[in-house]
This record gives C-alpha cells, sequence and structure tokens, in this order.
C-alpha cells in the first residue's frame, strides 16, 4: 500500500510570552502510515501524543518539520505550510479528528451535531438525515435522546456522540484521541466494532490508547511516547 | 483553482489615517508610533496594511480590543469611510479584477446595494427607527432598483420572517422593538438583495445573552441555507468560537496573528492573543 502520512522530525515548542517560558514538547518525531493501517500510539500522559495528533490537524502550529499527507484532492501535501483554506477542505472532507473531549455547538441537538457533518461535506438533507440516524443508532444512543442538547449528557454519551461525528464522514484520515477513555466495556467494545468495521473498509487510522488490552490485535504497530520522543514499541 | 478556492473577497494592504502624518511617521513601519499614533504629529494610524482573502461560504472572524482598527477596517470596506491606500477585489464585481476603492461613487453605491449587506452594532446605524420595519427593507430594494410595490412587499415579507419578526408586527417602527429584534430587522435589511457577502459588525453586543443566542442561531441557520460569506467582528471570543472558520486577530490596527479557529484559540502564537485567550472565562 502506498503512504498516507509521512511524518519528519516534526518539532513542537510552546512559548508562552507572558510567562517568558519556552516549552519543548515534541522533539523530531518521525513516523509513517501506510493506507489501510491502524497505528496506536501510548505513552506516559504529558508525553506529547495528543500533541502529535493537533500538530497534523493544524490545531497547532508546528515549530518545525514537515507532514506530508497523501490527499485525494491535493496529492501529497505538506499540512504544516498548507493553506488554511485547504486545511478547512480537508478537515471537511478527508481527516477526521475524535478529541477526547466533546466541542459543543451551544443550542445544537444530537441529531443535528452528527447531520450538520455530513451536510458539511455538501451531501443533501435527506441522505444526511439517514446517515445522522443510521450513526445514532449504531452507538446504541437513547432514542430519547436524539432531539435532545448535548451539554446536559453523561460523559460516555458524549464520547459516543463524538466519534459517531467523525465516523460518519467517513474520513480517509481518522485520528482517534482517547475514544475510550470514559466508555464502559460495552460501549468499547461497540467502539472497537466500528474501528473494525472502519478498517476493513481501508480507513488509515491513528489512534492514542491507554488500554493494551483494547490495542491488542487491532494495531498494525504501536509506538510509544516518551518525553515528547517516539520509540517503537511492540506488544 | 475551484470554487473552494476562489476568494469572494481579496482586500490587500488596506491602510487608513488620520491626520497628515510628519517625519517621524510617515512611511515607517510602526518605530516612533505610540500604540498607533505618533506623538510628534497626532496622526492616528487606524489601519495598517490590513491583507485578507474571504472565501465562497465562509465565515472569518475578526477579533482585537477596542481600538484596534476592526471597525473602521469594516466601514472602510463598506464604503462609510474612505481608506488612506489599499485595494479590495470582489469577485462578483468584474470578475473581480477592478480595485473597488478606485470607482466612481455611483459604482460603490450600486456594490453596496447588490454585493454587500452590513449590519451594524447600533441599529440607529442602518434603521431609520420612525419608518416602518418593512419600509426599512423596501428602502434598500428601491434602492437596488426595484420600483414594483406588491413585489417589494412579498420579498419583505419573506425576509422578515426569515428573521422570525411575527407578520403583525411588521408594519411597526423599529423603535418600539427591542434590542434583538432591531438587529434581526437588520439583518433581513442586509440580507435583501442577495448579497455573496455579509459585514457583521459586534452585532451581539450590548445585548442579554438568550437574546444574543436566538441572533447567532440565526446568523448560523442563514450562512447555512444562504450559503453567504461573512465577517464577523467581536471581541467576544465565545462569538467568533461559535461562528468562525479562520480569525484574524488585530492589534493597533495591525493583523498580528491569523489562522484556523481552533489554532488561534489553543495555540495563540503572538503574546497579545494569549493574553486575549487566557482572559477568556
Amino acid at each position: 500500500m502506498e503512504e498516507i502520512l509521512v511524518v519528519q522530525d516534526l518539532t513542537k515548542s510552546f512559548i508562552i510570552h507572558n510567562l517568558a517560558k519556552h516549552i519543548e514538547a515534541l522533539h523530531d518525531i518521525s513516523l509513517n502510515l501506510k493506507g489501510g493501517e491502524f497505528v496506536g500510539i501510548t505513552g506516559k500522559s504529558g508525553s506529547g501524543k495528543s500533541t502529535v495528533f493537533k500538530c497534523i490537524y493544524r490545531t497547532y502550529v508546528p515549530r518545525n518539520g514537515q507532514i506530508w499527507y497523501n490527499s485525494q484532492k491535493y496529492g501529497f501535501v505538506n499540512l504544516a505550510e498548507l493553506s488554511e483554506r485547504q486545511m478547512i477542505y480537508l478537515r471537511k472532507h478527508e481527516i477526521g479528528y475524535v478529541s477526547q473531549f466533546l466541542n459543543i455547538m451551544p443550542r445544537t441537538t444530537a441529531r443535528e451535531l452528527v447531520k450538520q457533518a455530513v451536510l458539511e461535506m455538501g451531501s443533501g438533507e435527506d441522505y444526511a438525515n439517514i446517515e445522522a440516524q443510521r450513526m445514532l443508532e449504531h452507538f446504541e444512543l437513547d432514542k430519547e435522546l436524539w432531539d435532545c442538547y448535548p451539554g446536559t449528557f453523561s460523559g460516555g454519551e458524549k464520547l459516543r456522540l463524538n466519534i459517531a461525528r467523525a465516523m460518519v464522514k467517513r474520513p480517509r484520515l481518522l485520528l482517534l484521541d482517547e475514544p475510550t477513555a470514559s466508555l464502559d466495556h460495552a460501549s468499547k467494545l461497540k467502539v472497537r466494532e466500528l474501528i473494525e468495521q472502519l478498517k476493513r473498509e481501508g480507513t488509515t487510522m491513528m489512534g492514542i490508547f491507554h488500554d493494551l488490552e483494547f490495542m491488542e490485535n487491532l494495531c498494525t504497530r504501536v509506538y510509544t511516547m516518551h518525553d515528547g520522543r517516539l520509540q517503537d514499541f511492540q506488544i | 483553482m475551484d470554487d473552494f478556492e476562489r476568494p469572494v473577497l481579496a482586500v490587500r494592504n488596506i491602510n487608513k489615517q488620520y491626520g497628515q502624518g510628519c517625519v517621524n511617521c510617515r512611511g515607517s513601519k510602526g518605530e516612533g508610533l505610540l500604540k498607533n499614533y505618533c506623538p510628534v504629529c497626532g496622526t492616528v494610524y487606524a489601519c495598517r496594511d490590513i491583507s485578507f482573502e474571504v472565501y465562497a461560504g465562509e465565515i472569518l472572524g475578526i477579533v482585537g480590543e477596542s481600538g484596534s482598527g476592526k471597525s473602521t477596517m469594516m466601514e472602510c470596506l463598506y464604503f462609510d469611510q474612505e481608506v488612506s491606500s489599499g485595494e479590495a477585489y470582489i469577485t462578483a464585481y468584474k470578475g473581480g479584477k477592478t480595485n473597488v476603492f478606485k470607482e466612481s461613487s455611483q459604482q460603490k453605491r450600486y456594490i453596496r446595494n447588490h454585493l454587500m449587506g452590513k449590519v451594524y452594532q447600533n441599529p440607529l446605524m442602518s434603521l431609520k427607527m420612525n419608518f416602518s420595519s418593512i419600509g426599512n427593507i423596501a428602502e434598500k430594494l428601491i434602492s437596488a432598483g426595484n420600483r414594483n410595490v406588491g413585489q417589494m412587499k412579498v420579498r419583505g415579507e419573506e425576509l422578515l420572517e426569515h428573521v422570525n419578526i411575527p407578520v403583525y408586527r411588521m408594519k411597526e417602527a423599529p423603535k418600539n422593538f427591542s434590542g434583538g429584534m432591531q438587529q434581526r430587522v437588520q439583518i433581513a435589511k442586509a440580507l435583501s438583495n442577495n448579497p455573496p457577502l455579509l459585514l457583521l459588525d459586534e452585532v451581539t453586543t450590548g445585548l442579554d445573552l438568550s437574546v444574543q443566542a436566538s441572533v447567532l442561531d440565526l446568523i448560523k441557520s442563514i450562512q447555512r441555507q444562504l450559503k453567504i460569506s461573512m465577517i464577523i467582528v467581536s471581541h467576544d471570543l465565545g462569538v467568533i468560537r461559535m461562528l468562525a472558520d479562520r480569525t484574524l486577530v488585530m492589534l493597533d490596527g495591525q493583523v498580528i496573528e491569523q489562522g484556523l479557529t481552533d489554532q488561534i484559540l489553543e495555540d495563540p502564537q503572538h503574546g497579545y492573543t494569549q493574553r486575549l485567550v487566557q482572559s477568556l472565562l
């Protein structure tokens, strides 16, 4: 398979002006992902796992290094230098990101939230409705909750909704930032099932997990991070 | 380059100064200035070399402290004020090849009426408080060349309904309306000629939270339905976070930082932006 993502010497530091501090978060991270792979990252909290993801998703601006992404629309592009408008396109169509926390849009119901993700891609209203329903059903979110505001949901429900919103787009590259952290066992299995399904469909994924058991038989490769450095790791 | 990457509006190096300038400040890149003010001759540099693009269907947020030149820049774009120098290109106007600031006042009026809509912080700026609401909208339709009263009435009702003004209050003057309703009438007026670009200047400032919410929801639904591009000026980061795809940060008349909204909020680079984000409740 050809490569989807190649990260070369990624370095990230935070300069906090009013504290006059310089924090080194990542040192020369290099990794690559082939199409259809599922790569896991594990490591202590604060070791920079999420920072890598956020650099790829351009929530953080990398200080140095290149992030080559093989886009369907643009070909090989460097995400670190891509124009903002192109990045928005990729976010809407190709790269999905599940964060640890649900970014709640105020006064938007669960169903709307998932629907919007589909509409963003330019699909029609009817298709979006069907897809949203299918996704909410799959995650066994209570039917009563579909038309409620997610602000009142429990942690697990929020997380399932969050994953549903990212997965409904069937992205080419999916970044999962601890998608199972606060889920009960049954929900974890649901997520796993869905990841397996996406894997079969050929989605390339990268995930942060603490749960080694969960990663077993799922990940093609596992990296571990320590103090902003990446090390190879095998289960 | 497809439509997705073609700007609706491209702004190049807008400058706006109040005063003649002197040896100390003229042509300087900010050295010798106290913030945006020349201590020698008193010239105020309200906008300095502002450049940006707005793309189709996009919401661009502009944040910055009071006095940073956000509103001045918006007024320049809407021809309320004349720029000292700079260029702006609107794709819907002569294919985006003409600098609109150099056009005649007649052409500028055309652009204002057909290609842009503006919503001010203060409804007094765009609404005639003693006219009926529907009359206010008709005014904009007339200036765009409509003469058929029946058609204007239908369009006016349609617009006011769209912004949730009840039918039985359409003939009432905006002075009797609450702040939120006045803002909604303004939005209806700005939308009356289906402009591709909407300028929103502090539209929610001074409204109570629930009314703010209803105005924001309206803006969001308009953007989704009509796919209009918008520039939203606000000093409320919450508004920007909710609405904007990309954000510019202004300080002392200059754009100091720009990026994707979540990047500006989570990884601000400039000292001022970091202070701003840290002030967020």
